[in-house]
């Protein structure tokens, strides 16, 4: 039998996202034609940028087919991508339905590839993590992974003089998950805490849903970002192992 | 974290931006992961144009002790200024 051939392809790809808008996204896909799963990966607050870029090579890398929408396209189609973050955060971010159109779109996507073996899953990094959670509490997802995202639990809005208007917890939709959920979480991290964490683990608990967590006592935020200081190589490497183990068992056929 | 924290202002001034210069109408001033400051968090001002295109923009990240810095040193400068040239 021939082994299966590591080539993928990474481009930069229109597709539909929310509202049936064309948006932007990158993709990277392996170009053998045995059946596989399908990740969709959600940037950062910052944008569409290159260090995210690298995570959706990297999920070909391991035999996935990859989709990052671009979240900030609709605020400014064409634009350069950190001007285009920069026209959305002056609106205050990304609206957490059209965050759901989007990923919609990019599984969509993803299924529609001629080796997709139809499972779908979504990662989420810092803003991206609770994103994760939201997509999978609201659309028929296979598996989830969040890093690191704040305010899945606790409320923002009891922060003093942290006015975050257009975030809001997702204790009340946590019922609704729909898939496991991988967390990989800092316990030098304020947001979330390691109390929002234990919190959140409490109320997947209560509410009979599978998941999987591990907090790293060295790391805090953003402990995969490379180009960080926040970054901790023994973190992130054991995280990328549990990623790879996570989507594999459940992306798989 | 992301912050989300976005001050917008109504600006009035000029600022040279990748296509040379342009007509400021707004200023939002946020504190938040940067995209180039090798930082955590940076206090980020984007001098902008929207009606110009998303590219109409000077944008820069600044450490909290810069920024701080900077705002005290503008404000310096405005109180040192006679009055009537205001």
């Amino acid at each position: 039998m021939c082994p299966m051939s590591d080539a993928f392809i990474s481009a930069t790809e229109r597709i539909t996202g929310h509202g049936g808008a064309e948006i932007e996204a990158y993709t990277a896909r392996p170009q053998d034609s045995h059946p596989r799963g399908g990740v969709v990966v959600i940037h950062h607050l910052p944008g569409y940028d290159d260090q995210t870029k690298e995570i959706v090579r990297r999920f070909a890398h391991l035999g996935f087919n990859a989709a990052m929408p671009n979240l900030f396209w609709h605020d400014a189609p064409g634009a350069a991508p950190d001007d285009a973050a920069a026209a959305g955060r002056a609106k205050g971010g990304v609206p957490d339905e059209r965050l759901v159109g989007d990923v919609a779109g990019a599984a969509e996507y993803l299924r529609s590839l001629p080796n997709a073996n139809g499972k779908v899953g979504v990662i989420g990094y810092c803003s991206g993590g609770r994103q994760s959670v939201l997509a999978a509490c609201s659309l028929p997802l296979d598996a989830a992974v969040d890093c690191y995202g704040a305010f899945v639990t606790g409320d923002p809005s009891a922060l003093e003089g942290h006015p975050m208007r257009n975030v809001s917890t997702l204790e009340n939709r946590l019922a609704d998950l729909r898939c496991p959920l991988l967390g990989l979480f800092g316990a030098q991290d304020s947001y979330p805490s390691p109390d929002e964490v234990a919190q959140l683990e409490h109320l997947l608990t209560e509410h009979g849903k599978s998941f999987e967590f591990h907090t790293y006592d060295d790391a805090g935020h953003a402990f995969f970002a490379v180009e960080r200081p926040a970054f901790r190589p023994q973190s992130a490497k054991d995280g990328w192992e549990r990623i790879e183990a996570f989507f594999g068992k459940y992306l798989s056929a | 974290m992301c912050t989300y924290i976005t001050a917008k202002l109504d600006a009035a001034g000029s600022a040279k931006g990748a296509d040379g210069w342009f007509t400021l109408s707004e200023t939002t001033v946020y504190f938040d992961h940067p995209v180039h400051a090798a930082a955590e968090h940076t206090l980020n001002i984007d001098f902008r144009n929207p009606e110009r295109g998303a590219g109409a923009r000077v944008a820069v990240e600044l450490t909290a002790q810069t920024a701080r810095a900077l705002a005290h040193a503008i404000l310096e400068t405005l109180d040192a200024v006679p009055e009537d040239l205001i």
